[in-house]
């Protein structure tokens, strides 16, 4: 018995180091709060990895007196399962539109009290338009970033008019010459926007044609990556390839020949925004966050570090001319006008999208 | 009984690390959305993308694991035969690069091995045409030998240098030939070391999905990468458990392979 008694020694110390250890947390941060500031002073931050000026964390920080708890995501698809289990709580997360869309309808957000967030009045109303597309009544997120997807291409290998269409996608010369995105819904935009569809069709005829044409496609592709893109466009290892636009001015800084082009047939405007999730336990505070990021100074700040489109009117007035004359990082109303925005297409559609991604994938 | 409380941590260990994930996979695989028993995901194994990418899987796996049998084994045969002072800096030499993250190593070969690469580079040097490997199942191939390869060595070398010698002198004093030595004497008795060297390439191997996506640029889909896609970007937790049963079948039969041949599994490094 000796054993056994031993062993429950074992689980309480281990248990007792549990609770201390969870209990150092708590104890910290609410001390520091009280240091700080009056209330519970701590907001938990999910954001991207890379999607923000670090210095601004310490400035809003010893503003407002709120400790910042920042996790980082990959994508998406990894964040909404711990929302939604709940057994990370955070306060202000930013995910993509279609993901927000997912969110509201499931009954994961909580609408913002924009009384807190006077300085929305910095977005400009385009993207206050464009966000009612997943957010109908501007209620619970506010943009952080945009962007379209198009094609990037070298222009010492690529002419400017041939990327006019996606269709120089499929063209027979740049075979091994062209990079795709790992994610379907992207990859599908070039062959659904060819063939005249909707980014957001649930119509199967239509995505098994468009897949039909990602099949014929592939054995002129280099490869399917996500960030990789970057160091192929740099080093030049490939011609041109399926971008995101906030990706165009880092890679322009390390090989001024790239560019960026939205073809003529249309593409998908997206953007980022900060949603409160609705297990959010200091509510007040992700709202002094979020209004902090949509400060100009702030937003600009942001904006040169991860290049990702601000919709910050207040911050782009603030911006370098060299900037603003770069079309590919702030698109005219025009391009914007023709790009359809991503929705969140239900669980069923999910998986049949995965479905055909892992026939491209399969083929030969 | 006082010190089979020692054994705690390590069941700690087992029954959080090892059971407990392996029943979430087999509920997971075993049951549909409401939580009934269901057999579809494991039967998911039979629509063609994926039965597709499970013999591809097979395919490559058994040509990198002859591979790195064919390098290995003469290798080890080589270990055996120089002097103890020298052999033991080859295999420290050879180990080596084991310390380094197998994905760094993983990623070196992507720029090596890319169109405008390292190797690219020296063959048009020397006038040569350039290749092109990167984003093939043969970059995979080479991704897994390189990978694995020390695996195979080691077991092999552990099993060669315990042979002694006065077992070949007993084979050349009743008449065998080298080659007779060899083939009835020396290879018979390596067997253990060359089973669980299959076992160890060939295990790894086929569960990979980090060398396909690295070296085969995403273009061929192995049955580890729909089930990392399954987790990940497809959100589909059932069917990756479900395909993972599938898998795991494939690594017990290679297990059941390497107790017979070397039930204690002293050559496991």
């Amino acid at each position: 018995m000796i054993g056994l008694k031993k062993g429950i020694a074992y689980l309480l110390a281990l248990a007792v180091l549990a609770a201390m250890l969870a209990g150092c947390g708590n104890a910290e941060s609410s001390q520091e709060g009280e240091f700080k500031a009056g209330e519970n002073g701590v907001v938990k931050v999910y954001n991207w990895g890379d999607y923000i000026d670090e210095e601004v964390i310490d400035l809003f920080e010893k503003e407002t007196g709120i400790e910042v708890v920042y996790d980082l995501f990959e994508n998406n698809e990894e964040m909404y399962p711990i929302i939604e289990a709940g057994g990370r709580v955070y306060d202000a997360v930013c995910p993509s539109d279609y993901m927000i869309e997912r969110m509201i309808r499931n009954g994961l957000l909580q609408t913002i009290n924009m009384d807190n967030v006077p300085n929305i009045e910095y977005i400009g109303q385009t993207h206050m338009q464009g966000a009612r597309s997943f957010d109908p009544d501007n209620a619970y997120a506010v943009p952080y970033t945009f962007g379209t997807v198009g094609i990037m291409y070298n222009t010492t290998m690529v002419g400017e008019d041939e990327v006019k269409t996606w269709d120089v996608l499929w063209e027979e010369k740049y075979s091994q010459s062209l990079v795709m995105y790992e994610s379907v819904r992207d990859s599908l935009v070039p062959a659904l926007k060819l063939l005249g569809y909707s980014l957001n069709t649930t119509d199967r005829g239509e995505l098994e044609e468009a897949t039909e044409l990602l099949v014929k496609q592939k054995p002129l592709v280099y490869s399917y990556v996500m960030d990789q893109i970057k160091d192929l466009m740099i080093n030049g290892e490939v011609a041109l390839g399926l971008a995101y636009s906030g990706e165009v001015l880092a890679i322009q800084e390390q090989n001024p020949d790239i560019a960026f082009c939205v073809p003529d047939e249309g593409s998908n405007y997206y953007m980022d925004a900060w949603v409160i999730p609705a297990n959010a336990e200091n509510k007040e505070n992700a709202e002094a966050w979020i209004n902090f990021l949509c400060r100009p100074e702030i937003a600009k700040m942001n904006f040169e570090y991860i290049t990702y489109s601000t919709p910050n009117e207040g911050a782009v007035a603030l911006l370098d001319e060299a900037y603003l004359e770069n079309e590919d990082v702030f698109p005219e109303d025009e391009v914007i006008g023709r790009c359809e925005v991503f929705q969140y297409l239900g669980e069923e559609m999910d998986q049949y999208y995965a479905d055909l991604w892992k026939r491209v994938k399969a083929a030969r | 009984m006082g010190r089979k409380s020692f054994a705690l941590p390590y069941i700690i260990w087992m029954v959080g690390f090892t059971v407990i994930p392996l029943a979430m996979i087999v509920f997971y695989g075993l049951t549909d959305r409401t939580g009934a028993f269901t057999l579809s995901n494991v039967a998911q194994i039979m629509t063609a993308e994926h039965a597709q990418a499970l013999w591809l899987s097979v395919g490559l796996s058994v040509v990198s694991t002859l591979i790195c049998l064919l390098l290995a084994y003469p290798l080890a045969m080589i270990l055996k035969g120089i002097s103890h002072s020298q052999n033991s800096l080859v295999v420290f030499i050879f180990i080596l690069p084991m310390w380094m993250n197998s994905l760094l190593r993983t990623m070196a070969w992507q720029t090596i091995l890319s169109n405008q690469g390292v190797l690219n580079a020296v063959l048009g040097f020397f006038g040569l045409p350039a290749v092109r490997i990167i984003n093939t199942a043969g970059a995979i191939v080479f991704g897994m030998v390189y990978d694995f390869l020390p695996f195979m060595v080691l077991p092999i070398y552990n099993v060669l240098i315990k042979i002694g010698q006065d077992k070949v002198d007993a084979a050349r004093d009743l008449g065998a030939n080298g080659m007779q030595t060899f083939f009835r004497v020396i290879f018979p008795m390596s067997m253990p070391g060359v089973v669980s060297g299959i076992t160890m390439v060939f295990v790894p191997s086929m569960t990979t999905f980090v060398i396909s996506n690295l070296l085969g640029g995403g273009k061929v889909l192995l049955i580890g990468n729909v089930i990392e896609q399954a987790f990940t970007s497809g959100s589909n937790w059932r069917l990756g458990s479900g395909l993972s049963l599938v898998l795991m079948v494939f690594i017990f039969i290679s297990m059941a392979v390497l107790a017979k041949y070397d039930p204690e599994g002293s050559n496991v490094i």
